[in-house]
């Protein structure tokens, strides 16, 4: 399980409709407190006294309710009911409204070395951005060997053990204009047990490819900001591996066949390499079939569809002829 | 399979000249070579793969390896360890 202190969130990359806007106000020792779960808790009834259930390893966001509930209460009732939350080990406090120095949370706060933070942001807009980062960060990973690479807008896993030719059909699609995301290293998430998201193992070594007899190549500096990508779904993986006169492969492709990866299933093709064969077209074709096929035309089933059509209305026909040929 | 526990000796950990040692000594054997850091197990023959794991000055790592030559591979690798990756 991931480690989240309350410095790393401070310190988390995020931007956008993802940025959590956030400052310290207080509690500054208490930064190396770790964050344990995704969820966030409201501490309403909390500072009212009611402490059964009460989930202490979340994330306490104090809105306007809150702090209004707390600007109600006499000085002392307002120190007892604070330090009552605080000798729990919450990891921290998130003011999303106005901070009005009437509720002394930050000096309560800084007295129990529990961080206080502030937030520009409202308490829905904030709580749903936190679910979200946080969801991010905790979500199950897993970093495999093989190379990530958009295809006309599909995200496709290039697999196979090394020397097959991964980093070298990724080199080719870039030049014709593909997206890489990651090479040699992915980092696979579940993003909500749904989607298998992929990006780059390492901040360094991302986007950085490694072919040899070139060596290491950086395809941002090459190739421009247009032929890299941060992060993508992962739509379709495609094994790699040497072509077996032994093994049967799908000729027909009306199968699907899938891989499961942290729990979601993916289509999976698994594509012999061997001379002429011409493994970065066929990676684009594969990807442009599977977008197709998401728009609801599968080629070879349809190919089936007509054929059985075809020799349907031949019997007929022949049939027809035959007595004709009677008269 | 074997296995091999190692601490990475020299001071600048694993960048790209200890990776490439890595990968092309894994290259000379036919078995499969691994790497273990905390949870995370790698394939020994990429070397972006073994710069992710960032392994720095006195890092723990395992050794696993499997196959025909496991013994030989899994010395070889161990030795190139403890050489801190000085020899060429």
């Amino acid at each position: 399980m991931n480690v989240l202190t309350v410095l790393d969130l401070l310190g988390l990359n995020c931007r956008s409709n993802k940025d959590l806007k956030l400052s310290v106000a207080a509690g500054r020792k208490g930064l190396s407190r770790e964050i344990g779960t995704s969820y966030v808790n409201r501490p309403g009834l909390a500072l009212s006294g009611f402490f059964d259930q009460f989930a202490h390893d979340r994330i306490q966001i104090f809105g306007r309710g809150e702090l209004a509930y707390l600007k109600k209460m006499s000085r002392d009732e307002r120190k007892t009911a604070l330090e009552k939350l605080f000798a729990f080990p919450i990891p921290c406090c998130i003011i999303t409204s106005e901070y009005d120095s009437e509720t002394d949370i930050v000096e309560i706060g800084e007295k129990h070395s529990v961080p206080i933070l502030k937030t520009e942001l409202n308490s829905s807009d904030f709580s749903q951005r936190i679910v979200t980062v946080l969801g991010d960060y905790f979500a199950p990973s897993e970093i495999i060997h093989a190379t990530l690479v958009e295809v006309y807008g599909i995200g496709v896993l290039l697999q196979g053990d090394s020397g097959i030719g991964k980093s070298e059909t990724a080199l080719e699609l870039i030049s014709r204009g593909h997206r890489l995301i990651a090479d040699d290293a992915v980092k696979l998430f579940a993003l909500s047990g749904e989607i298998l998201m992929g990006a780059g193992a390492n901040e360094v070594t991302r986007h950085h490819l490694e072919v040899r007899g070139l060596g290491i190549l950086n395809i941002n500096h090459l190739f421009g900001v247009g032929a890299i990508r941060e992060k993508k779904q992962i739509q379709l993986i495609i094994h790699l591996e040497e072509w077996n006169s032994q093994k049967n492969y799908d000729r027909f492709g009306a199968q699907d066949v899938t891989k499961t990866y942290l729990g979601i299933d993916t289509p999976f093709i698994e594509m012999p390499v061997k001379s002429g064969r011409n493994i970065p077209v066929l990676v684009e074709i594969a990807a442009m079939n599977e977008r197709l096929k998401k728009l609801g035309y599968n080629s070879a089933r349809e190919f089936n569809e007509n054929m059985l059509e075809w020799l349907e209305n031949k019997r007929t026909r022949d049939l027809y002829f035959k007595n004709e040929d009677q008269f | 399979m074997e296995v091999r526990d190692v601490i990475v000796l020299n001071r600048a950990g694993i960048h790209a000249r200890p990776a490439t040692m890595i990968v092309d000594t894994a290259n000379r054997f036919k078995s499969q070579i691994f790497l273990k850091k905390d949870d995370l197990q790698i394939n020994a023959r990429s070397i972006m793969i073994i710069l992710t794991l960032g392994a720095t000055y006195k890092t723990p790592l395992r050794i696993i390896t499997e196959g025909e030559d496991e013994k030989e591979a899994a010395d070889a690798m161990a030795a190139l360890f403890d050489s801190k990756f000085e020899n060429e």
